[in-house]
């Protein structure tokens, strides 16, 4: 929670991030943000100049006509065509880089998006096993969208209202140096105004943001248990402490927004104040002739002021929904940052056909053997092994933190087509093994080989497509079922998918889904039960069809009725390949060839069953369930 | 739906109403101001006798005081709006939650977990929002924008023509590209929702799409669905985008026409320089106030939606009848079924049918069949988690619905399939089951649920952090410690719904032992798949289809029920031959 709270703050260094965003954005559209400037200075000059267009109005039109007495409108009107003519390429191109900012922003979005996702796909399991899911997720949807706010809106906003300001300062002087003076003494006013209130409410809202977190962690907490709430008649004791919190939240939120809303209205009237003081001393230059200052040269210079004093208004109204941007966008780019998994491997993995001399040469097609190709750097030299699933742990050591060793001293041998069972308490570390063998982690100590080969120097792809994989938590992706159960294999036809529904048992209740094979799965198939989503991960494993399976807990929600029927396709799919199963249930790992029982991380007892039992030791205990003779 | 809303604002309906009222002040000022400012010019600066200074500074003087009370409005304002809908949107959150905690299990079933959450949070910001945006902007905007036009009016009439103009040409055109754009954008937000369930999807399958060696095809899925995204985003987006050159194009227009007409009407003495000045400050007074009216329509339609939500859960109304009595005091830990039958909905498929059951204090019952034999379902009906559709369910005696509830769930403590940990320590955990246990009460109930020697391991023992959802204990310490809370109750009943699947054989039957020797006197329902779990209990339940097939000692069961064979004989056998 801590640490969440520490995430919510700003940026560390927001000037550093700001421009690498730019240097981002600029990256993929350079001609696009030259255009964007371009256009914002057009419309900005068409602005400032229909405000001159005040003087001339007044000052070369029409005190000339009540001082002349002839109305001859033909000057003015031309000159209201020429305005026209401004304001319409003002007006053009302001419809212009806004439709473009659209495009680039959209644009960002997407190629961040894009990117993420595909960084994300090549971060290490460590990194979803050590970040809250929630957390990833908001980089994409909280962090994103202020993001969006920042590129579409508050940078050319900023952009804007600089080049008004300076054009309009810049006519400031043209037409009365003095003026200019008083107005900027008002805008500095106006800038320490805004850092004032801005800052409190910043502050504030840094609060609020922070206790929105706890009020909205509290209620994903409660609501998750409501039902362990309901069994303990705790309802009144969460009720209290929701009530504190959320009253919290409020005096918080009440702050922020106070500030936040008396910002405007104050900068508003500072602005008019301003523009007061410009006229009394407006006026006494008027009236005194000062430096050729005329009535027409004030009424311009009025809306001058109301011109400078906007887009300064507009810009720190901007500064808040900057910082948050900011501390998101330095959020995304701490994903991008994150080293990918390393992938150091060199052998791969390569359809395979025996010659007549028994030698082994790479095949087009599909043949059934698969063989480890290892290409040797100096010479070119090619070298083939046939995948045989000879899968060795030579005393492995292990830990998820360096300093915290979880497995000790490790030794497997699976022969091809060995069933290799691991058994024991929850904690032991029979999953970390697993997570080993197909170098979802890398070990600390000692050596893995597959058919002699040190792991380390396969390719991680190659690794795991030559290791099926079936997890005790399922995860389903959105799309038919058909599409799930294909996910093992992309190019399988229906009559495969159909095949290995049918090994895993699966078919007859894919069947009586309303669509059958063509049922949506959405919400990682939340429209089925446990056991059903199990079945159609063994399902994928089957369509994977690879020389050896890891199978984790695969069977533990299927009811030991379902099971019966599925034993038989297991049995087939387990056949001929080399089997690594964790498991439970007696009934699933009585046949293996070998059963490690496992405690603390160490293997203590290995044998096969018959063995086992007759040993009477730890694993006669845990599958009989009987204490007493221990 | 409003009136169940505006039932919420409560203490905070002084805010709401002094908010729009101070509004009203400002907008005064800021309609005085640009004409003060057209005397000064007029009468001061531009005066018949060539300028006057005083009359200048003394204008000035009354539109400083005027700028200083639209300040201050302003700023108040501001502040009232805030603490109004913040204060709204803290009561919307305690009403639903307090509702919440009402509801019964078959009120929860109806929400999803995660719709409840979206409710509490993103759909009380989204009213929040729309309620500032109703007491600030909804009054003041059409505030300024009538009375800038009345000011036009006063000083010219025949001008004013040019404004309706421009009113209704801008009405029409942005009533038209917002409405268009509402729709694209909630098109898009669909799309999007899309986009980041597939990104939730990656994240928590990360495991499964790695095994496979799936990155390349997540990301070309990923692809395109943001591709999706993008194309429809800049659909929506362009139709806004358009927004602001129609009102600067209407803006400029009507400048123009003003300083064309404006130019003549100084010229034959019907309008002054001073006046036309401010005639162009009502313009843009009059034009901003259409845009953001415009604005704050599409945001409270877009709020509409979870107006509606908070309504209805704030709204619904728990379905478990009071209890018809109120008795406190349960006599012993008995359970009788009688003729009990079960639907989840109502003339739904029923899920229990006709059960008659009989069982004694201090009894342990085994229950077992496989999924979907309304196993949970049937102890769930002895704390009234839910109601029993047809016959009764006995407690102690008497019908369940005759006691108080917390008296009744107080006895009878159930250890949930799906259950949970809170943030907290250890002990704030355990002590959900008894707020005023002891240390060393904590301590027993642990060493009954085999817990006390994991928890002495942990850094800080007792007082060891559970993170949020338990995620820093395993699966089977989480159930010991869920058993442990349970015990704390000191139940008459405790019902174990599954709730050892992930502890080993082993430690299980431990655990079962403590049970025997420990609280005698409790009654103990187990619910199993692992028939080591329930074998050695003083009578099974065989569950099938919602129907209880037998009923009976594990002797008995394995002589003459052919699904307790089966599944007996699929677990055991072979474990000692």
């Amino acid at each position: 929670m801590a640490d969440k709270k520490e995430k919510r703050r700003g940026a560390k260094n927001p000037s550093k991030i700001f421009f690498r965003l730019m240097g981002y954005i600029f990256k993929y559209f350079k001609v696009r943000c030259f255009l964007v400037v371009v256009f914002i200075v057009i419309s900005a000059l068409a602005n400032v100049r229909g405000t001159m267009f005040m003087k001339s109005l007044i000052d070369d039109y029409i005190t000339p006509i009540i001082i002349s007495g002839e109305r001859d409108f033909a000057p003015l009107l031309g000159a209201i065509g020429i305005m026209a003519a401004i304001y319409a390429v003002g007006v053009f191109s302001a419809f212009i880089y806004n439709r473009i900012v659209v495009g680039i922003t959209q644009g960002t979005l997407k190629n961040l998006r894009e990117e993420m996702f595909a960084h994300m796909e090549k971060l290490p399991v460590k990194y979803f096993d050590t970040h809250a899911h929630g957390d990833i997720m908001s980089l994409y949807t909280n962090d994103t969208d202020t993001l969006r706010q920042l590129i579409s809106q508050s940078i050319p906003q900023l952009i804007n209202g600089i080049m008004t300001v300076v054009s309009v300062v810049i006519c400031m002087f043209v037409l009365s140096v003095p003026l200019t003076l008083m107005t900027f003494v008002m805008a500095c006013i106006m800038l320490a105004v805004t850092k004032k209130v801005g800052g409190l409410s910043g502050k504030y809202f840094v609060i609020q943001q922070r206790k929105l977190g706890d009020v909205n962690g509290y209620i994903e907490e409660i609501i998750e248990g409501q039902k362990v709430v309901k069994v303990f008649c705790h309802e009144q004791e969460s009720v209290n402490d929701f009530i504190k919190i959320n009253d919290e939240l409020f005096d918080a939120a009440k702050n922020a927004n106070s500030f936040a809303n008396m910002l405007m209205p104050i900068l508003a009237n500072i602005g008019n104040i301003s523009y007061v003081f410009t006229a009394i001393f407006g006026s006494v230059l008027a009236i005194s002739g000062f430096g050729g200052f005329t009535i027409g040269s004030l009424a311009s210079f009025l809306q001058l002021n109301r011109s400078f004093n906007m887009p300064v208004s507009n810009m720190s109204q901007q500064i808040n929904s900057i910082v948050m941007a900011l501390a998101g966008a330095e959020r995304i780019f701490e994903l991008l940052d994150e080293e990918p998994e390393p992938d150091e491997g060199k052998v791969s993995l390569v359809r395979a056909k025996f010659r007549p001399d028994g030698s082994i040469e790479e095949s087009p097609i599909r043949t059934g053997v698969w063989a480890w190709k290892y290409v040797h750097q100096s010479t070119g030299e090619v070298e083939y092994v046939q995948l045989k699933g000879d899968i060795i742990l030579d005393k492995v050591d292990f830990g998820y933190n360096p300093d915290k060793t979880v497995l000790h001293d490790i030794e497997v041998y699976a022969k091809p087509g060995e069933k290799v069972a691991f058994v024991g308490a929850t904690g032991a570390g029979k999953t970390t093994i697993t997570n080993l063998i197909n170098r979802f982690y890398d070990i600390q100590d000692g050596k893995i080989r597959y058919d002699g080969i040190n792991i380390n120097k396969i390719k991680k792809s190659e690794l795991r497509r030559s290791l099926g994989m079936v997890l005790q938590d399922t995860s389903l992706f959105t799309g038919t079922v058909t599409e799930n159960i294909r996910y093992g294999r992309l190019d399988a036809t229906d009559s495969e998918v159909v095949a290995a529904a049918k090994l895993a048992g699966a078919h007859e209740f894919i069947r009586r889904l309303p669509d059958g094979y063509d049922t949506m799965l959405t919400n990682n198939g939340s429209n089925l039960s446990q056991g059903q989503r199990q079945l159609l991960s063994i399902a994928r494993a089957a369509v994977a069809n690879p020389p050896a399976l890891i199978l984790d807990e695969a069977t533990s929600s299927i009811d030991t009725r379902t099971e019966k029927i599925v034993q038989e396709g297991m049995d087939s799919l387990m056949k001929g390949r080399t089997v690594f199963v964790i498991a439970h249930r007696l009934s699933t790992i009585k046949n293996s060839d070998v059963i490690m029982v496992m405690d603390h991380g160490r293997i203590i007892e290995r044998g096969n069953h018959d063995k086992l039992i007759k040993e009477k030791g730890v694993y006669y205990q845990l599958y009989t369930g009987l204490l007493e003779q221990s | 739906m409003l009136k169940t809303l505006m039932g919420e604002i409560k203490e905070f309906k002084k805010p709401s109403i002094l908010a729009p009222c101070i509004v009203a002040i400002e907008v005064f000022m800021e309609i005085l101001i640009p004409f003060l400012m057209s005397k000064i010019v007029d009468t001061g600066v531009n005066g018949a006798d060539g300028g006057d200074l005083k009359r200048v500074a003394s204008i000035g003087v009354v539109m400083i005081i005027a700028a200083f009370i639209s300040l201050s409005a302003g700023a108040g304002a501001g502040h009232f709006a805030a603490v109004a809908s913040s204060g709204f949107a803290k009561n919307l959150r305690a009403a639903m939650f307090r509702n919440i905690q009402k509801f019964s299990f078959s009120n929860l079933d109806k929400y999803s977990t995660s719709g409840l959450i979206t409710r509490l949070t993103t759909d009380v910001t989204n009213v929040q929002n729309a309620y500032m945006m109703i007491i600030r902007m909804c009054v003041r905007s059409p505030l300024l924008l009538i009375c800038a036009f009345a000011m036009t009016c006063v000083i010219k009439p025949s001008l004013a023509l040019v404004y309706v103009g421009a009113i209704i040409f801008l009405g029409i055109v942005l009533f038209f590209i917002m409405s268009h754009a509402h729709k694209a954008f909630k098109a898009v937000f669909e799309k999007y929702d899309d986009l980041n369930a597939s990104v939730q999807e990656n994240i928590s399958g990360i495991r499964t799409v790695k095994a496979y060696v799936r990155e390349d095809h997540e990301v070309r899925k990923f692809n395109i669905a943001a591709e999706n995204v993008y194309n429809m985003f800049l659909k929506a987006e362009y139709l806004v985008v358009a927004n602001m050159p129609v009102i600067q194009f209407t803006v400029y227009t009507c400048i123009l026409l003003i300083s064309w007409i404006g130019a003549h009407m100084i010229v034959s003495d019907t309008l002054t320089t001073g006046q036309l000045m401010s005639l162009f400050t009502y313009t843009m007074n009059i034009l901003m106030s259409l845009m953001i009216i415009s604005m704050a329509f599409v945001m409270i339609s877009m709020s509409r939606a979870s107006g509606e939500r908070i309504a209805e859960v704030i709204n619904e109304k728990t379905d478990l009848a009071a209890p018809v009595d109120s008795i406190t005091d349960i006599k012993n830990g008995s359970i009788e079924f009688k003729n009990v039958s079960f639907a989840y909905k109502k003339d739904g498929n029923k899920c229990l049918e006709n059960i008659n059951l009989k069982i004694n204090s201090g009894e342990t019952i085994g229950i077992i069949g496989g999924t979907g034999s309304s196993k949970s379902t049937l102890v769930q009906l002895i704390p009234r988690l839910y109601d029993a559709t047809e016959g009764e369910v006995l407690v102690g005696g008497l019908n369940v619905k005759n006691y108080e509830l917390n008296a009744l769930r107080s006895s009878v403590a159930m250890v949930l399939q799906k259950n949970v940990l809170f943030s907290g320590t250890v002990k704030d955990n355990l002590r959900w089951g008894n707020k005023d246990a002891t240390d060393e009460q904590l301590i027993k109930a642990c060493k009954y649920a085999q817990a006390d020697e994991f928890v002495s391991a942990m850094p800080d023992g007792y007082d060891t952090w559970i993170e949020q959802g338990g995620v820093n204990v395993s699966g089977g310490q989480k159930q010991r410690l869920c058993i442990a809370r349970a015990l704390l109750m000191n139940p008459k009943i405790l019902i174990l719904d599954d709730s050892t699947s992930a502890v080993d054989t082993k430690t299980d039957a431990m655990i079962r032992k403590a049970f025997r020797e420990e609280i005698p006197d409790t009654t103990k329902l187990i619910i199993a798949q692992r028939i080591t779990s329930v074998q050695d209990a003083d009578r099974i339940i065989v569950l099938d289809n919602g129907e209880v097939n037998g009923f009976g000692t594990h002797d008995e069961l394995l002589a003459n029920n052919e699904i307790y064979k089966e599944v007996w004989e699929s677990q055991q056998k072979g474990a000692l031959e």
